[in-house]
């Protein structure tokens, strides 16, 4: 019961604040969907004590949702580790930057504040959905849901033309990813004959044989079922390929960046993997895919991330990278290592951002990390937890990425596959990025001389304790959340915790295994963060000039980091602009030359022949007269006909 | 007689006309008629809303057959009787015809300024034919139904609608005339092989393999064009750009349903083997009504076209669930039919907010309207997602479910057939982009006013409608459960049977 209050609470609030949000006022609305948010937390927590003290796992159910013979889901919430931990998350988080948003948005052009909470509070409740889910069309529902809420605030600044653009995108581009869940689910149903989780993990054994033929190819239908849904998980989190739309998302208000697309929705993609780990842990093939992608990913956001210039990209190119982290490794088995780092990320990617909008709350809007330095004797508070955040990310001891991100390095080279491999040096060559582009930021924001025009630095505040709070507590998160949740979630007895949440095949003893590596592979991690940290402090404190020097040396790599491996240019030139010309083609040529020109032609033909006709007869009366006799004529004889 | 006590079909069927007798018959200077007839039309719609709730409460949803089921002697000697009922495929389309009505009405309240007494005529007389057609158990009663709806709505297009009305509804009249002119042959062909025209009996009625394939494409004709099909869907646009908007609203929510229903009650059940011959080529059109209008729709810049090759495009899906033949995909066909009726019906009456405003529909004349009607805003966006077929509102399950029931035919039907669900959000979201997004550059655009209460009232109970049918769809597919659970059975019989028998025999 409880449960369920933590999952509707935000729904109640956004509501209230929707609705009635006009009439209320700002504050009103604020107060409302804060004390809701703070209640689903409270309940989260309790929920989550009483799932670790021995309450059993369960499914709570709502009603019935679609039906059509023997097709049936309901609305239900399930209760188990996975679930819970995620709801704490996702409603801690939530309201921390509830909170935060307060302040943030307070000078708000739109002067529609209450718009804005309405629209956080549905974005939690769609999320909280999403986790809570008990079958695959659910779990659909929030997937959607957080995906229009992202839409709407991403839009929030609906006036500016490229919000608007870069939330069409990011709908758009997810929804290529959607129609492969979609096709998943399809398939889980035509395999298992329901998309109830606890049906179908209950008869993964049977079914294990059952195969679909498509491409030619008779495939395991285990394997095709893993790939449909990881390209679902490809377009919400944001991989290689389906990744545009992150960067761009950036239009919206930081905190919106913060929570959505940084800790809460675009980690859907890895939960999901992780919630149908018992099924994809007998699909070796859509594993192996998965940490190819993740791997590739990870690497690839993390070269794009150490050269651009604005403060949000950066972090946004950072948050690409650490889920492809977290995909390898879910892609190596390591299931318990993905939901962990994914936890711990939530904190201190959402400290990252928040921290973030407090300097460009500070710096008067400015996002520009060229047009910053020098700030850290004016906000030192902001500066203090930046630091907290960087550390957290570079995977320092003791901060969390040190816990979950290095142990996602020593699953994949646990796993002792080849892909395993191939993710254990991407990810390792993205630590020393990662480590180098986030002292970048740091040094460049902070440090150094002031690059920003006078105005500006007049003007430059610590933010009020509304924002500070919040950022302490995540930095709070930032380091505690990796010491304390390493042994249960992945410790020798995580199945203490995870309960059957997260079941593996016997075979899969990838967390066993990461006891007992060379010790060259656990220290490798800190080893390359470090080197990536001192890297930063040479170019951009020691030899400011060696980074443009670089830059010049190579032109064409530092083109092609900056315009992002040319991802959006190739789009562009290959997708939008034909999709547009064909769209015009099919309008002009197809619709109004061929298709028309049938009826348009027969009926100019029939005029004519009329003209004729008048000329021939002596009025219009007689060829009425004429036709209707020729019409009378056919019926009749084809009524004979029939009649025989 | 019937389950209601009394002829409650032939009560909704023929009320509407008698509104329509009082409506002429008042006298009175011009200003006192139109008001007259506003009124009367609209009371009448009321009323005869009222009674289909009744239906609606009193339809036994777990009884596969004809329910309500009233006869009446008419033309003995050929077999002809006057014969209506429901089953739980058509007592949702009636329902749809007596929502949608009423809202029609109210929509044309102040648009219509010129011979009201008529345009008001025309629609309860439209209302009479659509039920009719839905609740018709004799074919040449549903033939006379069917052809009825065009003489009134090619009226409405033809007198109230815009500049190019005369070609717009000219074509609408031969297009979907030019296909029923097929289906009377058919109907002819039907008759004298089972020498009934009642539908229950034809329902049961095994046809010659041969002749079926015949008749199939004599239905094809009629039904594909009244879709429409691609490709001959072009008639649609023009006409819903000519018609007034209510005239766009019937046309779009009960109009385009009359085709899907027809493959329904006629061609998937009475030529099963002809509907599984012909199939592919069914997917075929259907793929291409999807991938291809969806694309033409993206490239409109009149508001009213856009939606119009939207309609065709959610069609196709229709037309893809109806022949996978299967339970998931009719059920998701019909779902789409009924979510269809609400959705494209409200989006062509959220153009018709603006088009009242500043008459004209060219997208590129708005923009930014977020800041002036918020609350207009806000209804665009819940049609715009349900039209894009967002979870959770009416648009997703019928879309999902034919998804389903495809995939169970063939991935790839599954794949292609399902492609609306990016291009769909490409055309939909670059329109309400256009229109509510940007920045207000116009003074006309900054005088626009939101939504009065009489809009209001138009629009809230189709947004509830919307979000019902999304969230709590079992409590309208269980009206058809029993009913599309049995015709895929007497489907899969048919197929299999006559094998069945050969195999058995030696």
């Amino acid at each position: 019961m409880l449960y369920a209050v933590a999952i509707f609470a935000p729904l109640v609030g956004s509501t209230v604040a929707g609705l009635f949000g006009k009439a209320i006022g700002d504050r009103a609305a604020q107060a409302v969907t804060i004390i809701c948010m703070l209640l689903a937390s409270v309940c989260a927590v309790i929920s989550l004590v009483q799932l670790v003290d021995g309450a059993p796992q369960g499914v709570v159910s709502l009603g019935t949702w679609v039906e059509a013979g023997s097709f049936h889901v309901s609305w239900a919430l399930r209760y188990d580790a996975l679930a819970v931990a995620m709801v704490v998350m996702v409603t801690v988080v939530a309201t921390l930057i509830h909170i935060y948003s307060v302040g943030y948005m307070v000078h708000d052009e739109n002067h529609t504040i209450w718009r804005f909470f309405s629209y956080l509070s549905l974005f939690s409740f769609a999320m909280l959905m999403l986790v809570t889910a008990d079958n695959l069309l659910q779990l659909f529902f929030g997937w959607e849901g957080v995906g229009l809420m992202s839409y709407l605030l991403i839009g929030y600044w609906y006036y500016r033309p490229s919000a608007g653009a870069a939330a069409m995108e990011a709908f758009i581009v997810n929804r290529v990813g959607d129609l492969g869940f979609a096709l998943g689910i399809a398939l889980v149903f035509l395999t298992f004959g329901s998309i109830e989780f606890s049906s179908v993990f209950g008869s993964v054994k049977e079914h294990m044989d059952a195969s679909y033929h498509v491409l030619g190819h008779t495939w395991r239908a285990y394997e095709v079922i893993g790939f449909l849904l990881f390209i679902g998980a490809m377009g919400k989190s944001a991989q290689i390929g389906l990744h545009v739309w992150l960067p761009d998302a950036m239009e919206g208000p930081t905190p919106v960046s913060a929570l959505i697309h940084a800790a809460t929705m675009v980690t859907a993609g890895v939960f999901l993997v992780a919630r149908f780990s018992p099924v994809l842990d007998y699909a070796p093939a859509a594993l192996t895919f998965i940490t190819l992608i993740g791997a590739t990913t990870a690497l690839f956001a993390a070269t794009i991330g150490c050269v651009q210039n604005d403060i949000k990209r950066v972090i946004a190119y950072s948050t690409c990278s650490q889920l492809g982290y977290m995909f390898v490794a879910a892609g190596v088995g390591a299931y318990q290592v993905a939901i962990f780092h994914l936890l711990t990320h939530a904190f201190f990617k959402a400290l990252l951002f928040l921290a973030a909008g407090s300097v460009i709350h500070a710096m008067s809007d400015e996002q520009d990390m060229r047009r910053m330095g020098g700030l850290w004797r004016l906000i030192p508070v902001t500066y203090a937890v930046m630091w907290a955040g960087n550390l957290a990310l570079g995977g320092v001891f003791p901060f969390a990425g040190f816990y979950s991100k290095d142990a996602i390095l020593e699953a994949a080279w646990a796993a002792d596959t080849g892909i395993g491999r191939y993710g254990f040096w991407c990810t390792l060559i993205a630590a020393f990025l990662t480590a180098f582009y986030s002292w970048r930021l740091l040094l460049m924001t902070f440090h150094g001389r002031s690059r920003a025009d006078r105005h500006v630095m007049e003007h430059v505040h610590e933010s009020p304790a509304v924002m500070t709070v919040p950022l302490v507590l995540l930095a709070i998160g930032a380091l505690a959340a990796g010491f304390l949740l390493a042994r249960p979630l992945i410790g020798e007895n995580w199945q203490a915790f995870w309960g059957n949440a997260i079941q593996i095949a016997p075979t899969n003893h990838v967390l066993r295994d990461l006891e007992g590596l060379p010790t060259w592979v656990v220290l490798a991690p800190t080893v390359f963060g470090l080197l990536g940290i001192a890297t930063a402090y040479l170019f951009y404190m020691v030899m400011p000039e060696l980074p443009v020097r670089l830059a010049a040396a190579f032109p064409a790599g530092h083109r092609f980091l900056l315009n992002k491996w040319y991802f959006d240019d190739l789009y562009a030139a290959v997708i939008v602009r034909p999709y547009q010309a064909l769209a015009r083609v099919l309008w002009q040529v197809g619709d109004a030359t061929i298709i028309d020109g049938v009826p348009n032609g027969l009926a100019a033909l029939t005029e004519d022949g009329a003209a004729g006709a008048v000329r021939l007869q002596t009025g219009s009366i007689a060829v009425y007269a004429f036709s209707m006799l020729i019409g009378l004529v056919v019926l009749v004889t084809i009524f004979l006909l029939f009649l025989r | 007689m019937n389950a209601a006590g009394f002829p409650l079909l032939s009560l909704i069927t023929w009320l509407p006309l008698v509104g329509g007798l009082i409506i002429l018959a008042v006298r009175g200077d011009e200003e006192t008629v139109a008001s007259n007839a506003r009124w009367t039309a609209l009371w009448t719609s009321l009323i005869v809303f009222v009674l289909s709730v009744v239906l609606w409460v009193r339809f036994d949803p777990g009884d596969p057959g004809f329910q309500f089921v009233e006869t009446a002697s008419w033309l003995p000697q050929w077999n002809i009787t006057y014969k209506l009922g429901v089953d739980g495929i058509s007592v949702l389309f009636v329902l749809l015809s007596t929502v949608l009505t009423p809202i029609c009405i109210l929509a044309s309240w102040d648009a219509i300024k010129v011979r009201v007494r008529e345009y008001m005529l025309a629609f309860l007389i439209l209302e009479t034919m659509m039920v009719g057609m839905f609740a018709a158990l004799d074919f040449v009663v549903f033939y006379m139904f069917f052809e009825g709806v065009l003489i009134p709505m090619y009226l409405i297009i033809g007198i109230w609608g815009g500049p190019r009305r005369v070609y717009a509804a000219i074509k609408f009249f031969l297009y979907t005339l030019a296909g029923s002119v097929l289906m009377l042959l058919a109907l002819l062909a039907m008759w004298y092989q089972a020498g009934t025209t009642d539908i229950p009996t034809l329902l049961h009625t095994p046809f010659p393999a041969s002749m079926q394939t015949w008749l199939f494409l004599a239905f094809l004709a009629s039904f594909a064009v009244k879709v429409p099909m691609w490709p001959v869907h072009t008639w649609l646009p023009d006409a819903h750009v000519e018609a007034p908007t209510a005239g766009s609203v019937i046309l779009a929510g009960v109009l385009l349903k009359m085709g899907g229903y027809g493959f329904l009650r006629f061609s998937l059940p009475m030529l099963p083997i002809a509907s599984a011959h012909l199939a592919p080529l069914m997917y075929a059109l259907s793929i291409i009504a999807v991938v291809y209008t969806s694309l033409v729709a993206f490239a409109q810049t009149d508001m009213k076209k856009l939606i119009a090759y939207s309609s065709v495009a959610h069609m196709g899906v229709v037309t893809i669930g109806i022949f996978t033949a299967n339970v998931q995909g009719i059920s998701g066909a019909m779902f789409q039919m009924l979510s269809h009726g609400i959705v494209s019906a409200a989006l062509f009456l959220c153009v018709g907010v603006v088009y009242d405003r500043l008459h004209t529909r060219e997208i590129a004349r708005y923009g930014g309207l977020a800041d002036r009607m918020p609350a207009y805003a806000f209804v665009f966006m819940v049609f715009t997602l349900a039209s894009v077929g967002l979870p959770g509102t009416s648009g997703f399950v019928g879309e999902f479910l034919v998804l389903v029931g495809a995939f169970r035919v063939q991935f790839w039907l599954a794949l292609l057939g399902s492609l609306g669900m990016i291009l769909g959000a490409a055309y939909a979201l670059w329109l309400y982009r256009r229109i509510i997004f940007g920045r207000i550059t116009r003074d006309d655009l900054r005088a626009m006013l939101d939504l009065s209460p009489r809009e209001i009232a138009v629009f809230a109970p189709l947004v509830v409608l919307t979000l019902w049918m999304g969230v709590y769809p079992a409590s309208f597919s269980s009206f058809w459960d029993a009913t599309v659970g049995a015709m895929v059975t007497q489907h899969q019989a048919a197929l299999h049977g006559p094998t069945l028998l050969a195999a058995v025999k030696p």
